[in-house]
């Protein structure tokens, strides 16, 4: 008996040596490098290399230029605090559209669910990069989305999208809706309908039903949809750099380019590292809140 | 099996001012088929109410369409003459406990039974609760999930939270049937206990035959849609009008007859060549052939020649061909000189001798048991398989 327990105890350590192995090679070392250029003497560079000198200031340095807002009007709001709000309002854009839609597909698409379902990541057999481009084109300023709206004088005669916040939103959400319908899909489709007949039964009219047994019983979908929604969102940098303006700049778009054109590595890894801490820490405090622990 | 609707609008009362559950003409057609067909029917105030059928036969979507939860395609529902067929299931006074109990997953057992008196805003939630819970003896579970309890108390945990609403009528849909079977034997007990206790109409769906008869009143027996029968259970049991009741509800031996004469009482029925006479009362044919039905347990099995205590119907030349003893009675085929076998189940009193296979012997019983069906209908209509039972 106790050794049936010892062996499948056994098993299971192996079945999880490829992962770990896996993750020791390109999680942790990079990230423990990584971890590290936040430390460097930033007098250093690239060519030159670095010298490794405990340099906390990089952090602080960091915050102060990329994660101090300038004022409140959000065209002196920082970049981080820009991707916070916009990664927020996308994630919340999602989790009203994904709601509606894989409700839909759980309860009303009959045999048609899995269609709709191939439907929502049909998006992926596409690149994102060429995606974010089409949006693009989608609107400018002679396309016909922007015509439309100022024929119809929602936008002014030389009103535009492109480079403009809505369109850095816009594509983040439309981006991530599939992360935000198949959590979401997948926790609406496991209620069992009978337990919305037997709300309606005890006198709940739909809407209260809804609210007090929809809604609770799909609540790990949308902890999870808006987490996988929210983080890579607030550090995306593609459609901030495609969509936007220099106005409209998220964190993953300065990262970005202290990496690779300013090549200013200790101050790129600190911002990657406070990016990290930060979301995490409100992951933390966003399940905790909605008592889904167990989802951790 | 138009005799049969017939016979059930008869029974209906009329009267306007009928306070309890009344179904007028209702239909249901889904796609492809009719699942409830011009059903008439009436369900007295206090009554403990069986609707009884093989599944399929549109008992769960009569159930439904009370409960609201499914819309009927045409006629009528009324409660206490008030009309509800297009209430919503949130505005009408009937609740349902569910198949699968469907209680809330994130509710404990106290928040679940209050789900209703919430709803409905009513005061006094907490002593209300508690004295529900108690009456179910669950009092002590109150802060429990559903999944931590057993399928019986979930059960009562479901039973709860649909009574504590005192609806005028509570829907039971094959309520019992998640549970084993010493269990469902005690809940159908304690059930019987409760409806008798709150007064409340009960209308329960089952498939199974045992358990309508225990528990309710009145049985009304479906088949495709329809009511094939509707009375209390022992008259269901002893004089059944269509062959699928004489098999759905027990076993029934039906053999072939030729009608001769009707005369007072009594139809005179040629079997084979032995001369059998049926009540008028429990002939159900107007035709000149007819199935004469006998129920296992009334046929009397004896030696070729031997006086049993059965005058009237007396039908030699049988010969054992099965012999299964049970216990308390030993079930017996006989094949008859006419190639059918029948049925008997003999009690094992002690008085009797056991019959072995290949034995001659006579069968035997009174002419009152025997009941005469429409030779039109199918005679194996409503029989459970072997393994079904």
């Amino acid at each position: 008996m106790s050794d049936t327990v010892r062996r499948k105890g056994r098993t299971g350590y192996l079945l999880m040596l490829p992962g770990v192995i896996w993750l020791l090679i390109f999680f942790l070392i990079p990230f423990y490098s990584l971890v590290a250029a936040s430390l460097y003497d930033p007098s250093g560079s690239d060519i030159d290399g670095y010298q490794m000198t405990y340099h906390w200031g990089n952090y602080w340095d960091a915050l102060v230029q990329y994660g101090k807002p300038d004022g409140w009007a959000p065209a002196d709001w920082s970049p981080l605090i820009r991707s916070l709000v916009y990664g927020g309002l996308a994630t919340f854009f999602c989790l009203i559209l994904g709601y509606v839609l894989a409700y839909a597909i759980a309860f009303k698409a009959g045999r048609w669910k899995n269609l709709m379902l191939v439907l929502v990541i049909a998006p992926f057999f596409t690149s994102f990069l060429i995606r974010t481009l089409s949006w693009k084109l989608l609107l400018a300023d002679d396309g016909w989305i922007v015509n439309t709206l100022q024929f119809l004088h929602i936008l002014g005669s030389d009103g535009h999208l492109l480079a403009t916040p809505v369109a850095v939103v816009t594509g983040l959400t439309y981006n991530f809706l599939p992360f935000m319908v198949l959590p979401l899909f997948a926790s609406i489709d496991k209620i069992d309908y009978r337990l919305i007949e037997a709300s309606n039964d005890l006198y709940a009219n739909p809407l209260v039903g809804f609210f007090k047994v929809t809604w609770p019983l799909s609540l790990p979908g949308v902890v999870s949809g808006t987490l996988l929604t929210f983080i890579p969102a607030v550090g995306d940098y593609i459609n901030a750099e495609l969509l936007g303006s220099t106005s409209t700049r998220m964190i993953g778009s300065v990262i970005q380019s202290l990496f690779t054109e300013a090549n200013d590595y200790p101050a790129a890894s600190a911002l990657s590292v406070m990016l990290m801490i930060l979301i995490i820490g409100m992951v933390l405090l966003y399940v905790r809140r909605a008592g889904t622990e167990e989802l951790l | 099996m138009s005799k049969a609707s017939e016979e059930t609008t008869t029974t209906v009362s009329e009267g306007a001012d009928f306070d309890g559950l009344r179904m007028r003409a209702l239909t249901k057609e889904f796609a492809r088929f009719t699942a409830v067909d011009s059903l008439d029917l009436d369900v007295p105030r206090g009554s403990f109410f069986a609707l009884l059928g093989p599944s399929g036969c549109g008992k769960t979507t009569t159930l439904r369409m009370v409960a609201g939860l499914e819309e009927p395609t045409s006629g009528s529902i009324t409660l206490a003459g008030k009309e509800i067929t297009r209430a919503k299931p949130y505005q009408r006074p009937v609740n349902t406990v569910f198949q699968n109990y469907a209680l809330f997953p994130h509710l404990d057992i106290f928040e679940n039974v209050a789900f209703g008196l919430r709803r409905r805003k009513v005061g006094d939630v907490d002593s209300q609760v508690t004295a529900m819970l108690d009456l179910v003896e669950l009092g002590s579970q109150a802060r429990k999930k559903p999944a931590q309890l057993s399928g019986g108390q979930q059960q009562r945990v479901a039973l709860a939270r649909a009574l504590i609403n005192h609806p005028e009528v509570l829907l039971l849909d094959e309520p019992l049937g998640a549970l084993d079977l010493k269990l469902r034997r005690s809940m159908q007990i304690e059930l019987k206990r409760i409806q008798t206790d709150v007064g409340l109409t009960f209308i329960h769906v089952t498939h199974d035959q045992e358990e309508a008869m225990t528990m309710a009143d009145t049985v009304a027996v479906m088949n495709h849609g329809i009511i094939e029968q509707m009375g209390a259970p022992a008259d269901l049991y002893e004089n059944p009008t269509t062959t699928f009741v004489a098999n759905f509800l027990g076993q029934s031996n039906l053999i072939e007859g030729r009608i001769k004469g009707r005369d007072g009482g009594l139809v005179r029925v040629d079997m084979h060549g032995i001369d059998v006479s049926i009540p008028a009362a429990r002939a159900h044919t107007e035709g000149d052939l007819g199935w004469i039905g006998i129920r296992p347990e009334k046929v009397l099995i004896g030696d070729p020649g031997e006086e049993l205590d059965a005058p009237g119907n007396s039908i030699p030349g049988g010969v054992v061909t099965d012999v299964s003893f049970v216990g308390v009675s030993t079930a017996y085929l006989v094949k008859m000189p006419w190639g059918q076998e029948l049925q008997v189940f003999q009690q094992n009193t002690g008085h009797r001798r056991l019959y072995s296979t290949g034995e001659p012997v006579e069968l035997s019983w009174r002419p009152d048991y025997a009941f005469l069906l429409d030779h039109a209908q199918d005679a194996d209509a409503g029989a459970q398989k072997k393994d079904e039972l």
